[in-house]
């Protein structure tokens, strides 16, 4: 059985960089190496390489966006926005999606072997940030021959990477597509972060991060998740998803899980440990409080250099990432005069509406793409 | 241009020079801001409200920010834009003193298109039939008019006078055509165009 919007069978590939002796500086100083960075192609990079997408993922997310691994079901985690004839429309762009340094997916990060040691890094691991992240991507880039993308696109974490890219990168983009994200995270976003992480280290099994080979902090890391999970829906969606129903049509006045949404956050947080490091739950939750574009800098100029249109989107009920820390995205782009797009998207589903709103973002990515690829082979814009 | 052009975009489009920057405050489903790249080749920015409108001038390829403009446009420098418009805007935002204000700081002239509410088919209306007027150039009912601000042609060059606004063209119409005579008792709408007084 063949879905002609879904792209073929795909497989996750490694990219590794940074050998010895050639290690990648990282922001905070200290050095990394070898690097490896799992990442995912979808579509073809036309012959003069300007139609390439690259993709990042939000916080649990990976390099598998879109189509199916081979001999699996689960098709990849924005597999709706990304194939032939979809938003992003794998017939006409080479979509590249990128995991990110720090994490468990295939790249390199705390449960990966240290070389130095021959054991996982654990803590020994540094602190990495946005972007570190970045800059690895950069490379990855650089090694597919491309030299300038024609649009990088996020959500969440995804979308402080593309903010990031605007803002380190902004020769090597013609567009960007930050979505449900924010310039720097503010005390309440940090606190739901530290108490995830607070979570995980309470685990008795977490053992300052030396658990690899042995019972991991499955517990903590599951609670964490469900804290999460809270965070990115919003009031109304838990009300419609699950209301008051109870799983045994009763209320049994115990402490098992009698109501749907006890048992849902249960499931998620069990499902979660069995797919994420918590160490590597630790460095990107730290990496995220740490990102800041303003640190030290005034609005106007973080995206002074800025050539490439942007299309900012924020949805009304994401209470986590709310519309007003994407305005000011938007205000920073008017301050340099940064050609720019926003709109805010009627939606109940809280944050994780930039993973459930399809039908609209659809709509708006295909034609902001569209757009993009028609003022770059008109040889850019009349400024 | 195509004959379903309306007059008023073909007015705004020959007041305006090519290759200019423009804000459009209030762009709608960006049909002018459309029509103003095509012809004049303008580098132009939309600012709009309204959901289904934003969509449509994403879809049309046009930049455009979904922003109350009733918050003002302090991100922008003073004189960043050649031209801002404000068609059939100004009646409909809360203070449009501060708006036009805002306007003229951010460009070196701006244009304003306004219904005359004292265009005489307006005026028959109230007086004869004692009823707040529904015409071609204020269609709603009082329940669901999105304009807040009744003015007349007289009204606004008043007002323009009084804050040493100058009005360096202006454009009078009726009936989808052009008009000259009586403006302020036959013109349905109007368009001015503005700049500081020096």
């Amino acid at each position: 059985m063949t879905d002609k919007t879904t792209v073929d069978t795909v497989e996750t590939r490694y990219f590794t960089f940074a050998e010895p002796s050639n290690e990648l500086t990282l922001e905070l100083g200290e050095k990394l190496g070898p690097i490896t960075i799992a990442y995912e192609t979808y579509g073809e990079l036309n012959q003069n390489k300007t139609n390439a997408v690259l993709v990042l993922h939000a916080l649990s997310g990976d390099a598998h966006a879109a189509g199916r691994h081979k001999n699996s079901k689960n098709a990849g985690w924005w597999n709706d926005l990304i194939g032939p004839g979809k938003g992003i429309d794998t017939n006409q762009y080479f979509v590249i999606c990128s995991n990110v340094i720090g994490g468990c997916k295939g790249s390199t990060g705390p449960s990966s072997i240290n070389p130095k040691t021959g054991k996982p890094y654990a803590l020994d691991f540094p602190l990495i940030t946005i972007g570190d992240m970045v800059n690895a991507q950069r490379h990855l880039i650089d090694y597919l021959g491309i030299d300038k993308l024609l649009a990088v696109i996020g959500g969440s974490m995804g979308g402080m990477q593309v903010l990031q890219w605007m803002n380190s990168y902004p020769q090597k983009i013609c567009a960007a597509i930050p979505i449900a994200t924010t310039l720097k995270h503010t005390p309440q976003q940090i606190a739901f972060n530290e108490v995830g992480r607070q979570a995980v280290m309470a685990d008795p099994a977490w053992q300052n991060g030396n658990y690899y080979g042995k019972k991991a902090p499955v517990k903590g890391l599951a609670l964490a998740r469900m804290i999460g999970h809270i965070t990115y829906m919003s009031d109304t969606s838990m009300a419609e998803k699950f209301g008051r129903k109870t799983r045994a049509n009763k209320e049994t006045y115990k402490f098992s899980a009698d109501f749907e949404v006890e048992g849902y956050l249960r499931y998620r947080g069990d499902n979660f440990v069995k797919r994420f490091d918590a160490n590597s739950y630790l460095y990107l939750t730290k990496a995220m409080d740490y990102f800041n574009l303003l640190n030290g800098h005034n609005l106007s100029d973080i995206f002074k250099n800025l050539k490439a249109k942007v299309l900012v989107l924020s949805f009304k009920s994401d209470w986590l990432y709310p519309a007003y820390q994407s305005q000011e995205i938007i205000k920073a782009c008017k301050l340099a005069g940064v050609d720019a797009s926003y709109c805010e998207i009627n939606s109940t589903y809280g944050h994780d509406a930039f993973l459930i709103e399809i039908e609209q973002e659809t709509q708006l990515i295909q034609h902001f793409l569209k757009a993009t690829t028609k003022e770059n082979r008109n040889g850019g814009k009349n400024k | 241009m195509n004959q379903q052009t309306p007059i008023d975009h073909k007015i705004i489009l020959n007041w305006i020079q090519e290759n200019t920057t423009v804000l459009d405050l209030g762009c709608g489903d960006g049909n002018l801001l459309s029509l103003l790249i095509k012809e004049k080749h303008v580098h132009a920015q939309g600012i709009e409200l309204q959901d289904k409108a934003i969509r449509q001038c994403i879809a049309a390829g046009l930049n455009v920010i979904q922003q109350d403009i009733d918050i003002g446009l302090s991100e922008y420098a003073d004189k960043t834009f050649d031209y801002v418009i404000l068609n059939q805007t100004l009646q409909q935002v809360k203070k449009p003193h501060f708006a036009l204000k805002e306007a003229l700081r951010v460009s070196k002239k701006v244009i304003v298109g306004l219904p005359n509410f004292a265009h005489i088919e307006a005026r028959l209306q109230i007086f004869f039939q004692g009823k707040v007027p529904v015409t071609t150039a204020l269609p709603y009912q009082w329940y669901n008019t999105p304009n807040l601000h009744f003015l007349s042609i007289k009204d606004f060059k008043n007002y323009c006078k009084s804050k040493n606004i100058q009005i360096n063209q202006t454009a009078y119409i009726t009936n989808g055509k052009k008009t000259r005579c009586l403006p302020n008792l036959l013109a349905e709408t109007a368009l001015f165009l503005l700049s500081k007084q020096k």
